[in-house]
């Protein structure tokens, strides 16, 4: 499928990245997905539709977002240099975003009237709450019962912004299960309802368009280094729970072969013990809500449930060109534990006066592992995808902290 | 295609259901649910209290078309050790002492994958499987498991619902085998149900597309439900509201009182009356 040395033709016209990706998904809702691919091949060749894009993605979530030295933590790792891009300076704090106000447009563009969409740790829910205020849509958002009492902030915020916040039970109530009873809600309701995913899974085309949405974080890091080092850094580092900051980051400098980059699932507790979200690291290729990709299951094929004590990487799965750049051995993944997020979080936080997601955490933790060792002109690029306010009563939990 | 499946036992059926001038019953119910003992009980069951066919339903984790009651039927069986393995074993045992009676698996992909769908194929027919349905396993996807499903003689059994166009239809009637499941809502199993019209509208659009019988399922909850539906479809398929009897049947931890199986199966016997008798 692909060309020598690139790594940028994915996926083919039925959705494949190599074995990967698909569309898995029950025949209603199969006419819906060919007119969304329809519908965004359309839009992707108006250039009408990429200056609507580029006037909100510039006014409302105020980009491009900054490329940011870290000075204190290159100097405390005495290694490399550390750059930040922060997405976590985006309006409504995180990268997720990015692809909110894609599909917005698009959902406009083909008449839909009602948005629903799923969130774990709240970020792509509140993302999506807010381009619905914006636009006047209406919004429901999935979102499991465990997540909702980790999250309390963030629900509340979905619901100052006109989303109902719809509480999943089933499984083990996080955000496979509200994954699930969102594509139950969009079977029952095809004629106005877009489901408005928020990472690069899905059936084909999500994980190609969320990919594109979210690819700009990659190309704006390359001008900006280019700017201020005027050079390509030596790697990349982006956690990966779905993987679409991840996605978004590596994409441009996938054909780049100077550039290292590296992918940061989340280990829970240990990558060897049974509480962890490393889909790639330790799972098994399967297929789930609508594609083929590595996932979390057991010998018999029943997808078990993944943890993390951040919320956005507790997926058991990961995005099908995820798994495709892994067995392409593009980007090597690797994987940190809560307790080494947890210390990123509190060193980023106290030395560069950044307060990161969690999620982002993972990320910062596996090139501060590694920053001391290397030297002192390689550049690091870290995707600090988000901000940590969310997180603040996990972390204070965490440290046994009665707030 | 027609030819490989002369001899199967949904062929069979649908050719004396044809014969009698009615309509069959489908019951679904899900392998394992509560517990293997009970589940093949239940089965044994079926055919005498009049059904037709039978689907048995592979437990999965992520069940994302059924509604509550299917999703708990998964949780209860899975909870008590079921896998691909036990299912296959359950119609080998069934297979025993019932030889006509059709019996159609249906799930999700990911268990089939993880098994392999060649070494799947090749178990499901010798324990005497007729056809399959995999939910999200659409047209789009069928290459992956329909052939060695059709090289072994089970029918890759295909849906169709309301949001299949004349347009679409073709494609899916390419790999469709066993008969064509209509799906008469757009929604999750157990939940609302099709207006009576709207039903034979449908099926006769189908019509006009193929000859494979048409069974229509989702959302049937009653004998009177499946007799409007056996009034103009080749077959009416009942799933959530035969495990509701079941589910009524367990105490308060889950496990099957005395009257489980005997409640679950009068019930199938008045859906049954009420497909029988429609077309009189």
């Amino acid at each position: 499928m692909t060309l020598a040395n690139s790594f940028t033709q994915g996926p083919d016209e039925r959705g494949h990245f190599g074995p990967y990706g698909g569309r898995f998904v029950a025949e209603t809702l199969m006419p819906l997905v060919l007119s969304l691919e329809k519908a965004y091949d359309e839009a992707s060749a108006d250039p009408a539709f990429a200056a609507e894009m580029n006037r909100y993605l510039t006014h409302f979530v105020g980009r491009p977002s900054p490329l940011y030295f870290a000075e204190r933590l290159t100097a405390a790792c005495g290694g490399a240099k550390i750059y930040f891009k922060r997405e976590d300076l985006n309006h409504t704090g995180a990268h997720k975003v990015n692809n909110c106000i894609g599909q917005i447009l698009l959902a406009r563009r083909m008449g839909k009237t009602r948005i629903i969409a799923e969130t774990g740790a709240g970020q792509h829910g509140v993302a999506t709450a807010t381009v619905c205020a914006l636009f006047g849509l209406p919004c429901v958002v999935y979102m499991g019962a465990t997540d909702i009492a980790r999250q309390q902030p963030n629900v509340f915020r979905m619901k100052l912004l006109g989303a109902e916040v719809r509480p999943v039970t089933s499984g083990n109530a996080t955000l496979k299960d509200a994954m699930n009873e969102a594509m139950r809600d969009w079977v029952a309701n095809v004629e106005d309802t877009y489901y408005l995913i928020g990472t690069v899974a899905g059936p084909h085309p999500y994980p190609r368009m969320v990919r594109d949405f979210q690819k700009i974080i990659g190309e704006e890091s390359k001008a900006q280094m280019m700017q201020m080092e005027g050079r390509l850094p030596d790697s990349l580092y982006a956690a990966v729970g779905g993987g679409s900051n991840a996605i978004g980051l590596f994409y441009t400098f996938l054909n780049e072969p100077s550039v290292q980059i590296v992918g940061v699932e989340a280990a829970g507790l240990g990558a060897d013990t049974e509480e962890h979200a490393v889909s790639i690291g330790k799972g098994r290729p399967g297929v789930l809500h609508g594609s083929r990709t590595y996932l979390l299951q057991t010998g018999d094929g029943q997808i078990t449930e993944a943890y993390s004590i951040s919320a956005g990487l507790d997926y058991p799965g990961v995005g099908p060109e995820h798994s495709w750049l892994k067995d392409a051995g593009r980007v090597t993944y690797v994987s940190v534990t809560d307790a080494e997020a947890l210390d990123a979080f509190h060193r980023t936080t106290r030395c560069e006066g950044i307060v990161p997601a969690l999620e982002s955490s993972h990320a910062i933790a596996q090139a501060l592992k590694v920053a001391g060792g290397l030297p002192r002109e390689h550049i690091m690029l870290v995707s600090l995808s988000g901000r940590g306010d969310k997180d603040v009563d996990t972390v204070a939990k965490a440290m046994g902290v009665k707030l | 295609m027609e030819n490989a499946f002369a001899n199967n036992r949904l062929t069979r059926r649908f050719a004396a259901l044809k014969a009698e001038d009615r309509a069959g019953l489908v019951v679904y119910v899900t392998a394992s649910d509560p517990d293997l003992e009970t589940s093949a009980q239940l089965l044994a069951g079926l055919p005498g209290a009049g059904a037709d066919i039978i689907e048995l339903g592979m437990p999965f984790s992520d069940p994302m078309a059924d509604g509550p009651s299917i999703q708990r039927a998964a949780l209860r069986a899975l909870a008590s050790g079921a896998c691909m393995n036990r299912t296959l074993a359950m119609v080998k045992d069934f297979r025993k002492t019932e030889a006509d009676t059709p019996v159609v698996l249906m799930g999700y992909y990911n268990p089939i994958d993880t098994y392999g769908a060649q070494r799947f194929a090749i178990d499901a027919a010798a324990a005497g499987v007729d056809g399959v349905i995999v939910v999200d396993v659409p047209p789009e996807e069928a290459d992956e498991i329909q052939p060695v499903l059709a090289a072994h003689g089970v029918a890759f059994i295909c849906l169709s619902t309301p949001t299949s166009d004349d347009a679409r239809l073709p494609a899916i009637l390419k790999y469709a085998g066993g008969f064509l499941y209509y799906v008469s809502v757009l929604g999750i199993t157990g939940t609302v149900s099709a207006a009576a019209d709207a039903v034979a509208a449908a099926v006769a659009r189908l019509k006009r597309h193929t000859s494979l019988p048409i069974a229509v399922g989702f959302g049937i909850k009653t004998p009177q439900a499946a007799a409007t539906v056996a009034r103009v479809a080749d077959a009416a398929v009942v799933g959530s509201a035969v495990i509701d009897r079941l589910a009524a049947g367990l105490d308060a931890n889950g496990k099957p009182t005395p009257r489980a199986v005997p409640d679950t199966l009068a019930f199938v016997a008045d859906l049954a009356q009420g497909v029988r008798g429609a077309r009189q």
